[in-house]
Parts: structure tokens; C-alpha cells; sequence
């Protein structure tokens, strides 16, 4: 599905990703995990496309071909989604003229017709109610006012009515209290398929106690210094991020 | 020694007075012969007028613009007035400044309703149209208004009696199907103590230069509630000057929708006198493209305690366009418990593209919250990332945005037929690939 080798990434002078390397293939969940300032974010920029950025080195390969060289939407309508960090509020636009702008981008993309108004509806109102949304949501301008929790669950609505290949989860966990952290958990493990892969990237070892992952790596300084199963997460918690770092260090 | 006659205009008057209406109205003949007499004398406004500093209307002077002669109403392509003209309305149409019976459309006006030309109010009911005409503004004002007092060539009168309810909007289409002419119009709304109306100033005009202008006054009762509706289509070379001037009585409520679109140079003034515990909402959108030049000068005056203002003013302007934007909220010492917030918007969309914005608080009262903003930017990087990541293409997410960011204020328009010709007229004037106006 992606395959990541000796990612170099810089923004202006500044190197941030250091040489990563990952292999993620269909069905499997990745977390990624590190201290503040580690590079976690960049990674997930740099796989949709934000601009900014400079890679210096490497190559991301996402179903053989290079994802680098995708415009951000051709890569949405190829099937990466980023679930953001921090939701942007865009007044004047309703979340379900988004989602159907979207929806239909992809199935022309597909050479697809666009989808039919009463099937739409359908689908969307389903996957309100999957995430314990009020239906009004659908009507008001995207993120526009939405308490943080709000704007996450409207993030993996999105990403539900989309049914992307591969998802990038940026910090879903941070702004959440343990209720919507739940219902947000619920929603992307309905998801899972093993067509479907997970990169999720997490400050917090919280979020992995609702969606388990297959494979935990630790980003520290701008490299994956060590993976792992999902105990890799649990003594993680136990003993911090330092011990890795100190061995980074050392090495 | 003859006076220095500031403007030409002033010269060709004697010449058209007998196309004017109330000839026979001696109060409106000495206010008209006070009016050019103050025109002739200091002209159309310039640079050095403080409220005129960012607008320059020279080249009216220049033009030298003819009074518009009436033509048959048989010339006016019906099809083309239909796409302005709302169905479900009473409207008064006026061509080149004149009033047509056979396309304006006033049926079933209730009894204690009148809607009716000027120059017929002005022959029916001269008494009554004294009290107020140029009593809501005064020629004092700048050039524009003493112009229109002396060339006023017809209008409205539009009265609606104590708790009348207009089940139905009026609208009134000044129309302009003639090149390298002036129109001056005049409108009187009066509406009496709990009445309630809804009225629309439209203004349209056929390709090529004029000058079109008009003032209204307008008189909202104690309690009552009035929602004025200004969309201003005018061709691409035309020059525009129109202003409302409101006098609100306590409790009374106004709300002004200013959709200013048209001219090669356009200027609107909205001033409103708040009473106690009166409100008043003013909306404005303009856009700009090309070289238009939109100014749009708003005064909210707090008389008394309790008022209530709240004015938001978005712009979008590409190309070379410009916009100006200069809105002043004065808070007079009795007026303690004022609460005003008056924000500005403009999206360029070109680095050629200009907003001058000069929002003012005069606040002489000492227990009152004010506010004011003001932005000037372009789309926002983030938001055309995030639309993109939605597998938007970056041109489709400018042409979203910059219709969102318009859209706030065509949303604010409560009578759908209308609502649905200003977004049609939004939409025409920027790139729309890509968007679905079904959706917005």
C-alpha cells in the first residue's frame, strides 16, 4: 500500500525527517509515536501533500506510484485521507456541499456518474448516526464553530462517507474527552478492512487502548528509532520517550 | 458680479425645469430654487471633502450627462425587466427616471397602503409629502443631495399606515435604457407606528454611460419595522450615486441590504438617526471587478440610550478594482447604553485589487459597548489545503471560497425570488467553475 525509504525532509534549511523508512501494506494499522517536535507531523503532511515542505531525499511509493508527485486532491481521490489535527473552519461552505463536492471528485476520478442525490442522503445520514451526530450538523458551515471534539468526529465523518485506502489519523486523541475519544474509536474500527490501512500518529498512548494497532514506531529527532507490536506502546507509557532518545543519543 | 458657478450642470438647468414634476408645489419650487442655487455654488463633492477623500466623481462633471427624455414604454424589452422585476411584489417601475403605469404593478394594495409615483404623490397629497420631504436630509450635505433636490425628475412615495403589515414586498426598478443621460429620482417611505414592510431598490441599467442617482428618506414609526433591500446592478459605465437617509423613531427597527455590484463608480450612502431603544442592522456586499470603483459610506447615529446597531460590510474585488468602505458610529451623551459592533471584510483577489477602510467611533456618551473591525486579506492557505485534501482542485477551492465568503451576506436575503436573482448576479461576476450554486 506505502512504502516509505530514506525519507529526507527539510523545511527552508531545516532537515525534520531524517532517513525514514516504512513499509505499510493493506489491512494493517501502524501507530507512530514520539515526543513533541519529532517530525510525527511532518510525516503526516508530507503524505497529503501540504506545501511547505522540501524533500531532500528518498522516495513514498503509495500503490506503486509516486505519491510525491500528486497534487494534494489527486491524492484524496487516490484514496488518502488526513483526518487533521486541527480542523480548519471554512464559513460560508455547509459539511454536506463538502461532502458531496468530495464524494463526487472521487467517482469522476473513477469515471464514475455522480452519485444520486437520494443515495447521498442515505449514506449520509447513516454515518451520523454511526458517530452519534445531530443530523444539523450536515447543514452548517464546515467546523464552523464546533467544539474540538465536534470537529474530530466530523473529521472521521468525512473519512466514513469517503471510505479511503489509506487513512492518516494526525492527533485524532488530542482535544478529546474519554466519551468522544470512544465514539471517534468506534467509528474509525468499523472502518477496518483488510483493504483499508491505518497510519495513526499519536502524542498520546490512550488512543491505542480503542483502536489496536498491528506495529508501534517510535519517531524521535526525525527517525524511527524503534518498532514494535502494541506492547512497544504500553511500555512506552511506562517509561516515557527519554530511554529511546538517550539510545539514539548514545548510538 | 455673477457668482464662480462651481459646475455646468447648474447652467442647463433653466433648460429642464419644465420636465420636472410638482410644478405646481410652491414649497418644493423654492426648495428646488434654494438647491441649485447651493449646487451652482459648490457642485458635485471632491477630494477635499473629508467623506469624499477616497471616491473622485471629476469625471461627472466632465461628462456633462443630458436630462433623460421620457421614451414609450413600448421600447422596453419585457423579458429582460422580467429577470429583475419579482413576481410576488408590488413594484413601481421607473424608466430613465420616469414613472411607467403599464409595466409597474400595484393591485391589492391594502386600504391604509399607498405606493405611488412622486410626481403623482406630489399632485394627490402635496401637503402630506412636505412633511417630509428633505426633512430626513438637507442640501447642506454634499452636492448630490442639493442636485437632487433641484433635478428630480420623479419616485416613490411610499406610505403605510399605523400597524399596516405588508403581506408582500414592494419593489421599485430604476431602470435605465438611455446613454449619456442623468437621472435623478426621489423617494419618500413613511412608515406609521407598528407597521411592518419590506421594500426593495432596484437599479439597472442597459449598457453604456449615465448618470444614475436617487435619495431616499425615510421615516420608520415608533415600533415599527422596516427592511430595505438595495441591489445595484447598474451597467459597467455607469456612474451611481444613491443614499438613504433614516430617521428612526423609539423601538423602531431597520434593517438595510446593500448589494452593490454594478458602475464604473458607484457611491451609496446609508446614514440612520436611532431613537430610544431603536436598532438598526446594516449588511452591504460589494464586489468588484475590472476597474470598478465601489464606495459604500454608512453613519449610525446614536440620540438616544438603548440603541442597538450592528453593521457588517463584506468586499470582493479583483482585477484593478477598488473598494472604499467608511462607516461612522456616533454616540451621542444622552445615548448611554448604546451597543454597536460594525465589522469590515475584503478578499482581494488580485495584488492590483484595493480596499480602503476607515471604520470611526465618536463616542460621547460614558456607559456604552462599541466595537469595531476591520480585515483585509487574501484566501486563506489553510483552507484551500484542507478543501484540497477533500479532493477539491485548488481553483474549484478558490472559486468555493471566494463564494462563500460572498454568500454569508447573499444568505441574509429572507425573499427567496430575490435572494435567487443576487446569487445569479454574484455568480456571474467570478469564475464559477466548479460550483454548484444548488448547494451553497
Amino acid at each position: 500500500m506505502l512504502s516509505i525509504k530514506n525519507l529526507h525532509v527539510s523545511v527552508g534549511d531545516k532537515p525534520i525527517l531524517k532517513g525514514i523508512n516504512l513499509e505499510i501494506k493493506a489491512g494493517e494499522i501502524h501507530a507512530i509515536m514520539g515526543p513533541n517536535g519529532s517530525g510525527k507531523s511532518t510525516l503526516s503532511h508530507i503524505l497529503s501533500g501540504k506545501a511547505g515542505y522540501t524533500v531532500t531525499e528518498g522516495s513514498v511509493t503509495y500503490q506503486g506510484k509516486d505519491l510525491l508527485e500528486m497534487a494534494p486532491e489527486i491524492r484524496a481521490r487516490e484514496g488518502v485521507f488526513l483526518a487533521f489535527q486541527y480542523p480548519v473552519e471554512i464559513p460560508g461552505v455547509s459539511n454536506i456541499y463538502l461532502l458531496k463536492a468530495a464524494l463526487n471528485s472521487i467517482r469522476k476520478h473513477h469515471g464514475q456518474s455522480e452519485v444520486d442525490a437520494m443515495d447521498f442522503l442515505t449514506l449520509v445520514k447513516g454515518k451520523v448516526r454511526l458517530l452519534e451526530m445531530d443530523e444539523k450538523f450536515l447543514y452548517r458551515a464546515v467546523n464552523e464553530g464546533f467544539s474540538g471534539g465536534e470537529k474530530k468526529r466530523n473529521e472521521i465523518l468525512q473519512m466514513a462517507i469517503l471510505e479511503p485506502k489509506l487513512c492518516i489519523l494526525d492527533e485524532t486523541d488530542s482535544g478529546l474527552d474519554i466519551d468522544a475519544l470512544k465514539i471517534v474509536s468506534e467509528g474509525v474500527n468499523s472502518l477496518r478492512s483488510s483493504e483499508r490501512s491505518f497510519v495513526m500518529v499519536t502524542h498520546y498512548q490512550r488512543l491505542l487502548d480503542y483502536i489496536k494497532p498491528d506495529f508501534v514506531h517510535v519517531l524521535a529527532k526525525g527517525q524511527i528509532v524503534k518498532s514494535g507490536g502494541a506492547e512497544l506502546a504500553l511500555e512506552l507509557e511506562e517509561k516515557g520517550y527519554s530511554w529511546l532518545e538517550d539510545n539514539q543519543a548514545a548510538a | 458680479m455673477a457668482a464662480i458657478i462651481a459646475s455646468r450642470y447648474a447652467v442647463e438647468y433653466p433648460n429642464i425645469t419644465k420636465e420636472l414634476c410638482g410644478q405646481t408645489v410652491s414649497w418644493l419650487q423654492q426648495q428646488r430654487t434654494e438647491a441649485v442655487a447651493k449646487f451652482a455654488e459648490q457642485g458635485f463633492p471632491t477630494l477635499h471633502d473629508e467623506d469624499w477623500r477616497y471616491t473622485n466623481v471629476s469625471a461627472i462633471e466632465k461628462k456633462l450627462f443630458t436630462s433623460a427624455l421620457k421614451i414609450p414604454t413600448s421600447q422596453i424589452d419585457r423579458n429582460w425587466l422580467k429577470s429583475y422585476q419579482l413576481k410576488d411584489a408590488w413594484s413601481v417601475v421607473l424608466i430613465d427616471g420616469h414613472f411607467s403605469s403599464e409595466l409597474s404593478e400595484l393591485g391589492g394594495l391594502p386600504e391604509k397602503v399607498f405606493v405611488k409615483s412622486m410626481a403623482n404623490a406630489l399632485e394627490t397629497h402635496p401637503e402630506l409629502l412636505e412633511n417630509y420631504v428633505n426633512k430626513a436630509v438637507n442640501d447642506n450635505e454634499h452636492g448630490f443631495i442639493a442636485f437632487n433636490t433641484a433635478w428630480f425628475t420623479d419616485g416613490l412615495f411610499v406610505h403605510v399606515g399605523a400597524k399596516q403589515c405588508l403581506a408582500k414586498p414592494i419593489q421599485v426598478l430604476h431602470i435605465v435604457t438611455q446613454q449619456d443621460v442623468l437621472i435623478a429620482t426621489r423617494t419618500v417611505i413613511v412608515l406609521e407606528q407598528m407597521a411592518e414592510a419590506k421594500i426593495i431598490e432596484t437599479f439597472v441599467g442597459m449598457d453604456g454611460a449615465y448618470l444614475s442617482s436617487t435619495v431616499s428618506e425615510v421615516f420608520v414609526g415608533q415600533n415599527a419595522d422596516l427592511t430595505l433591500y438595495k441591489t445595484q446592478f447598474e451597467s459597467e459605465k455607469a456612474y451611481h450615486f444613491s443614499g438613504s437617509y433614516v430617521k428612526q423613531e423609539q423601538d423602531a427597527r431597520f434593517t438595510h441590504h446593500n448589494y452593490a455590484f454594478g458602475g464604473l463608480l458607484a457611491r451609496s450612502d446609508i446614514h440612520t438617526d436611532l431613537g430610544q431603544a431603536s436598532e438598526c442592522e446594516l449588511n452591504g456586499l460589494y464586489l468588484g471587478i475590472k476597474r470598478q470603483h465601489i464606495d459604500s459610506h454608512t453613519r449610525i447615529n446614536h440620540l438616544k440610550p438603548h440603541g442597538i446597531s450592528r453593521e457588517l460590510y463584506k468586499g470582493v474585488l479583483d482585477d484593478r478594482a477598488k473598494g472604499v468602505f467608511q462607516a461612522r458610529v456616533i454616540v451621542a451623551e444622552d445615548a448611554q447604553k448604546t451597543d454597536s459592533q460594525m465589522n469590515n471584510r475584503n478578499l482581494l483577489l488580485s495584488s492590483d485589487a484595493e480596499a480602503d477602510s476607515k471604520p470611526q467611533l465618536e463616542i460621547y456618551a460614558d456607559d456604552v459597548k462599541c466595537g469595531h473591525g476591520v480585515t483585509v486579506g487574501q484566501l486563506d492557505d489553510k483552507s484551500i489545503f484542507y478543501l484540497q485534501s477533500r479532493c477539491v482542485d485548488e481553483e474549484t477551492a478558490r472559486n468555493i471560497l471566494t463564494f462563500a465568503f460572498a454568500n454569508e451576506m447573499v444568505d441574509k436575503i429572507k425573499i427567496k425570488e430575490l435572494h435567487d436573482i443576487v446569487l445569479e448576479q454574484v455568480l456571474s461576476r467570478f469564475p464559477q467553475e466548479g460550483v454548484n450554486k444548488e448547494w451553497l
